[in-house]
């Protein structure tokens, strides 16, 4: 009797364990993407290129995702700013329906927008982004960020205190190259590499440029 | 740092010095140094040698029941195989040596049968009436011209003409009925040659059993006998088979594997997707390993309601009714499950449509109708069904040389443990052998930092050896012990 009780115990011990390893194994899994548009007047024109890469995140999205678009505009710490969000089902067919959705409400963002902002609030946007990647629990984190990266503040909005973006994945796609960049590209790297600082020092765990629209795979690549 | 140099700036000289002062108490602290040297050695090389006598003495045990469960379980083999033989010579008694005295009795009816009609063909038909004689002798008498005596000679000799017509005849009709009778002995000597031939077929098959149950009963006696021939024949049939089931098993996995993948992905649609249960593990995939693994469990039990495997005793040891039972029970859910599959098979081909159709949105941007080609399309699904319905059967099949491998992998693993257990042994062995030697050396590498000690020792012993065999005669204080073994004199 006594073994029998031993032996349902360590039944239950194993059982538990294995429930709560599940749920932090599941989360780990689970994929979160934040997607940064630049909606400047210098930027608007790029709004295409934004909706492929939309396009090629939603087929990579798996059920049980997340993924969310949202505008980078003159401050965008907001939740206002966020275009569409979505947690995919565990439906794979429900889930398709739900890509359909989404890709239909950023369409209709993109049909709409026919002004840019006056200013850029990169960061903003960025710290936006982590407190609804962390809010998801998702074990990969991403924060996609459509942009040629130039931050332009205007005088009231604060930003240069340091961010907190631990255990997320900060990618800069089609960073495109300003007129001053071509005078002397010095500027355009040194802008690169100073995001990258202020990332990485706000605990980031990688970061990363990818320019080539036609490969975008690399955008998850380790 | 430099504390210890009594010459200031030159490292070597101090070293030197202090050496040439440490010498006396090295020479001093010779013995106690020898000692600790050899107790160390003997610390070390004791439980290695320990060790090693341990491995082979174990290895030898383990060969031992290695030997005994091998031969258990090569009389076992044999026992299933002479049961097999009686019992195919009682199928073949209760078959065709059943209806033996039909046959005998058959085969006497038709030889009475042949010996009458053989008898009635060798009847002749009866002779001429007596008074043929008496007739055939006054049919010799003279007529003399008597004319009543010519007519009653001519016809006396008119009836002996029909007489003897008729006897023709009556002997030509009998000598037909005669080869008649003997034409219609062919059929009855074919059947018995037939019969004889029958007979003759199970008689060599059973001379055959015979021998083959002898051949069994020689290799059932050497068992018995525990011979190394019987051991070496049945460790390389164990080994032969571990390999072939290893292969087929491994055959058996791959076609796993591909029903593992025709089912995850449809079953994420019953599950849920995206759902990691453990190591990385969707909650899909675990429920299509389940399936899986049912389908061979369900396979196993089949296997072994049908008696053709062995690895469950309980179930070879049920009555023919539980058995039988068990076997529809089994062969239903592996029916069920290859079923479920099929079903899964057709979603599957539907998720892949719709993704392919999603994708095609999100590149094109519109919806783009697939057209429908006729059956050429349903090709691949039609293909994943018949898949998925065979495979689960033909996973059962698994169990045959899951059976054979793990079997065979006991007397694999056995030699394998014995031979790691030698060479475990061999290497300890050696181990403590270079220990003893490291030790021995080092007791020389002491004495060699001390050797003008010992050489000053070396006079004085001589001296006082020699003035002790002039003067008392007395013997030498030196045991041989510490001459050779300890002291390490011999090197100087």
């Amino acid at each position: 009797m006594r073994i029998m009780r031993r032996a349902l115990n360590a039944v239950l011990l194993v059982t538990l364990a294995l429930t709560l390893s599940s749920c932090g194994d599941s989360r780990k899994y689970k994929r979160a993407i934040y997607l940064l548009i630049d909606t400047s007047g210098t930027y608007k024109d790029e709004l295409p290129k934004a909706q492929r890469i939309i396009n090629y995140l939603l087929g990579t999205m798996n059920p049980g995702d997340s993924f969310a678009v949202a505008r980078v505009k003159s401050r965008s710490f907001s939740e206002k700013d966020i275009i569409a969000k979505v947690t995919f089902t565990k439906d794979p067919m429900a889930a398709n329906d739900q890509k359909r959705a989404f890709r239909n409400k950023v369409d209709r963002f993109a049909r709409g927008m026919k002004r840019g902002s006056a200013h850029t609030d990169i960061t903003g946007g960025i710290i936006q982004g982590a407190m609804f990647l962390n809010e998801t629990g998702a074990g990969r984190k991403t924060i996609v960020i459509f942009s040629d990266m130039r931050e332009e503040l205007d005088k009231k909005t604060k930003r240069n205190f340091p961010i907190e973006m631990s255990g997320i994945k900060v990618v800069a796609v089609n960073v495109t190259k300003l007129r001053k960049d071509n005078i002397d590209p010095r500027l355009y790297l040194g802008r690169l590499d100073w995001w990258k600082k202020r990332v990485l020092s706000a605990g980031a765990s990688d970061w990363k440029v990818v320019n080539d629209m036609e490969h975008l795979e690399r955008v998850f690549q380790e | 740092m430099d504390g210890w140099m009594i010459v200031p700036g030159n490292k070597m000289l101090s070293a030197l010095v202090l050496f040439v002062i440490v010498m006396p108490f090295l020479y001093a602290a010779r013995k106690p140094m020898h000692g600790l040297f050899i107790s160390l050695v003997r610390a070390i090389s004791g439980p290695l040698r320990l060790g090693s006598r341990w491995m082979f003495a174990t290895a030898v045990e383990l060969r031992q029941r290695n030997k005994t469960v091998l031969m258990a379980h090569g009389r076992e083999e044999i026992t299933q195989t002479i049961d097999r033989e009686f019992e195919r010579i009682g199928a073949l008694v209760k078959r065709e040596l059943h209806g033996f005295p039909a046959v005998q009795r058959k085969l006497m009816d038709e030889i009475t049968r042949i010996e009458e009609d053989y008898q009635k063909s060798g009847e002749v038909p009866p002779p001429p009436p007596e008074w043929a004689k008496a007739v055939s002798a006054i049919a010799k008498i003279r007529g003399g011209g008597d004319g009543l005596v010519e007519k009653i000679l001519e016809d006396i000799s008119k009836s002996m003409e029909k007489i003897y017509d008729r006897a023709i005849s009556e002997y030509r009709r009998s000598y037909e009925n005669r080869h008649k009778i003997l034409k219609e002995f062919s059929p009855f000597w074919r059947s018995l040659n037939k019969e004889m031939e029958t007979v003759g077929k199970n008689i060599t098959s059973l001379q055959d059993s015979a021998q083959s149950i002898d051949v069994q009963m020689d290799k059932y006696k050497q068992m018995v006998d525990k011979t190394d021939k019987a051991e070496q024949t049945l460790t390389s049939s164990a080994g032969i088979q571990f390999s072939i089931a290893a292969l087929v098993l491994l055959v058996a996995g791959g076609g796993a594997f591909v029903n593992f993948f025709l089912i995850a992905r449809p079953m994420s649609a019953m599950v849920g997707g995206g759902q990691h249960i453990i190591f990385g593990l969707e909650a899909a995939d675990i429920a299509a390993m389940v399936i899986l693994f049912m389908e061979a469990t369900m396979g196993l039990f089949l296997m072994e309601s049908l008696r053709i495997t062995h690895l469950f005793p309980r179930i070879n040891n049920m009555n023919n009714r539980m058995r039988k039972r068990l076997m529809w029970v089994s062969f239903t859910i592996l029916f069920t499950l290859a079923g479920i599959e099929v079903a899964l098979a057709v979603m599957r081909d539907f998720i892949i449509a719709a993704d392919i159709a999603l994708r095609r949105e999100l590149v094109g941007g519109a919806a783009v109708a697939v057209k429908d080609a006729g059956w050429a399309t349903k090709i691949p699904v039609a293909g994943q069904m018949i898949l998925g319905f065979v495979l689960p059967f033909a996973l059962a099949f698994l169990a045959i040389p899951l059976e054979y491998f793990i079997y065979s992998a006991r007397t694999v693993l056995g030699v394998g443990l014995v031979s790691m257990f030698r060479s475990l042994g061999f290497l300890l062995r050696v181990l403590s052998v270079i220990m003893k030697h490291f030790g021995h050396a080092l007791t020389m590498l002491y004495d060699v930092l001390i050797f003008p000690f010992l050489m000053v020792e070396r006079f004085f012993k001589k001296e006082g050896d020699s003035a002790g065999r002039h003067g008392s005669g007395s013997i030498t204080a030196f045991s041989k012990r510490g001459r050779t073994g300890t002291t390490g004199e011999h090197i100087l």
